[in-house]
């Protein structure tokens, strides 16, 4: 599965990223953020187009694996 | 739109203070202005010598602290930094010499359409059209690149220098200067803006609410949730001005304002077109210097530096209208702004 690392990056790069990455990958992908307002971005994001994000956080890093619905 | 509350309650509070603190006493359709205030602050702090806007308001203070002291208490506190430092000083520079055209940051745009300035509406679609090019230049692939963690002390040091600053005001007030006739001179008791800021600052660290994201995002992914937070803060004021019969739709004789449409137009479409690269808007920048972001912190420092500039080189507008050098100078940073945008876009495989 495509990882997209987006840590350290400003709004909306996260989101960009994630877009776009998902655009060449639509069967999903894995995207790695360090703050909770990306990872409320990338949810919201994913649901309007179709996915489910499950996340999972360590050392205040998540990991969201973006799949189809 | 249970979604949506959060952010909608946050745009509708703001709009509610902005009236409360303009009835006790801050400038008419200023009741919040990030720009003004950071004006009227380094102006206090003898950064600049225009007599009429010397003022350390306490509201700039209470938004960093409402921020710090949520992002503390839900775990969002986070030291970061290191994100091109001095390009984000020279884009705050550039954002502040777009709002002082104007005469305003993107909230007060908002609250001036509120009370009927047309010349606002105006300021409104430079705004659309600034955040458009920005838009743009993110699609393009724009970055200024990533951040790192930083200690926590680094993230709490722009916190603590503008509470002692504030404390200094309290205590030792001859280190300050104070207006005695114009906006400057014009505020709420120090309580009830500190108090409105903390409300403002927690409320949207919370919500992420940012003048600039909501339009931006519209445009990028059409997700207006952000966007719902301005448009609740409108029809707040305008509820408002119009309760209290405060609405007035005109040009001309607007408090604080010019009606020179041109200029408005450019100030704000250099106001958006920066804050999109900036990643928020100029409230959003004191909050995410609350929770830590050094690099908002440098940006802030970049607008303090613009506002004082702005009135040392007189290139602010006032009530009159724009002056020629402020005229050169939003051209000067508009073309800033384009070679910036040239400059971060990062191609293909290029990390950030």
């Amino acid at each position: 599965m495509t990882n997209v690392d987006a840590r350290g990056r400003s709004c909306p790069e996260p989101l960009i990223l994630t877009r776009k990455a998902l655009i060449d990958n639509p069967e999903g992908i894995t995207v790695v953020v360090d703050n909770v307002c990306s990872v409320e971005n990338i949810t919201r994001y994913a649901g309007h187009e179709g996915y489910e994000a499950a996340r999972e956080e360590k050392d205040g890093e998540w990991t969201l694996k973006i799949t189809r619905r | 739109m249970k979604k949506n509350m959060m952010v909608i309650i946050t745009g509708a509070v703001i709009g509610l203070v902005a009236l409360i603190l303009v009835a006790l006493g801050n400038p008419a359709n200023m009741g919040f202005c990030i720009a003004c205030f950071l004006r009227d602050s380094a102006g206090s702090c003898s950064l600049h010598s225009a007599a009429a806007v010397q003022y350390f308001r306490p509201e700039i203070v209470g938004i960093v602290l409402g921020s710090l002291v949520i992002s503390l208490c839900f775990g969002e506190f986070r030291a970061r930094g290191g994100s091109s430092p001095v390009t984000r000083l020279i884009l705050g520079f550039c954002v502040m010499v777009g709002a002082l055209m104007f005469l305003g940051c993107p909230l007060r745009m908002l609250l001036r359409v509120g009370g009927g300035d047309l010349n606002a509406v105006v300021g409104l679609v430079g705004f659309i059209a600034g955040i458009g090019v920005g838009v743009l230049a993110l699609n393009s692939g724009f970055s200024l690149r990533r951040s790192y963690a930083q200690s926590k002390s680094e993230g709490a040091a722009f916190p603590a220098l503008v509470s002692i600053l504030f404390i200094l005001t309290l205590c030792v007030p001859a280190l300050f200067l104070f207006s005695e006739s114009g906006p400057g001179s014009q505020h709420a008791p120090i309580l009830a803006s500190l108090a409105g800021g903390l409300a403002v600052g927690a409320l949207a660290q919370r919500s992420r609410f940012c003048m600039a994201g909501g339009l931006r995002d519209t445009m990028l992914f059409r997700d207006m949730h952000l966007l719902w937070g301005s448009i609740a803060l409108l029809v707040v004021v305008l509820a408002g001005n119009f309760i209290l019969g405060k609405f007035k739709l005109s040009f001309a004789e607007q408090p604080v304002a010019h009606t020179d449409g041109l200029w408005n137009f450019l100030g704000m479409a250099t106001v958006g077109w920066g804050s999109v690269l900036l990643g928020g808007c100029p409230l959003r920048q004191l909050v995410m210097a609350g929770e830590g972001d050094s690099d908002a912190a440098v940006t802030i420092t970049g607008m303090v530096l613009g506002a004082a500039l702005c009135h040392n080189w007189g290139l602010a507008s006032s009530g009159n209208g724009p002056t020629a050098n402020g005229q050169i100078a939003v051209v000067v940073c508009l073309a800033i702004l384009l070679v910036i945008s040239l400059c971060n876009i990062l191609k293909g495989g290029k990390k950030a």
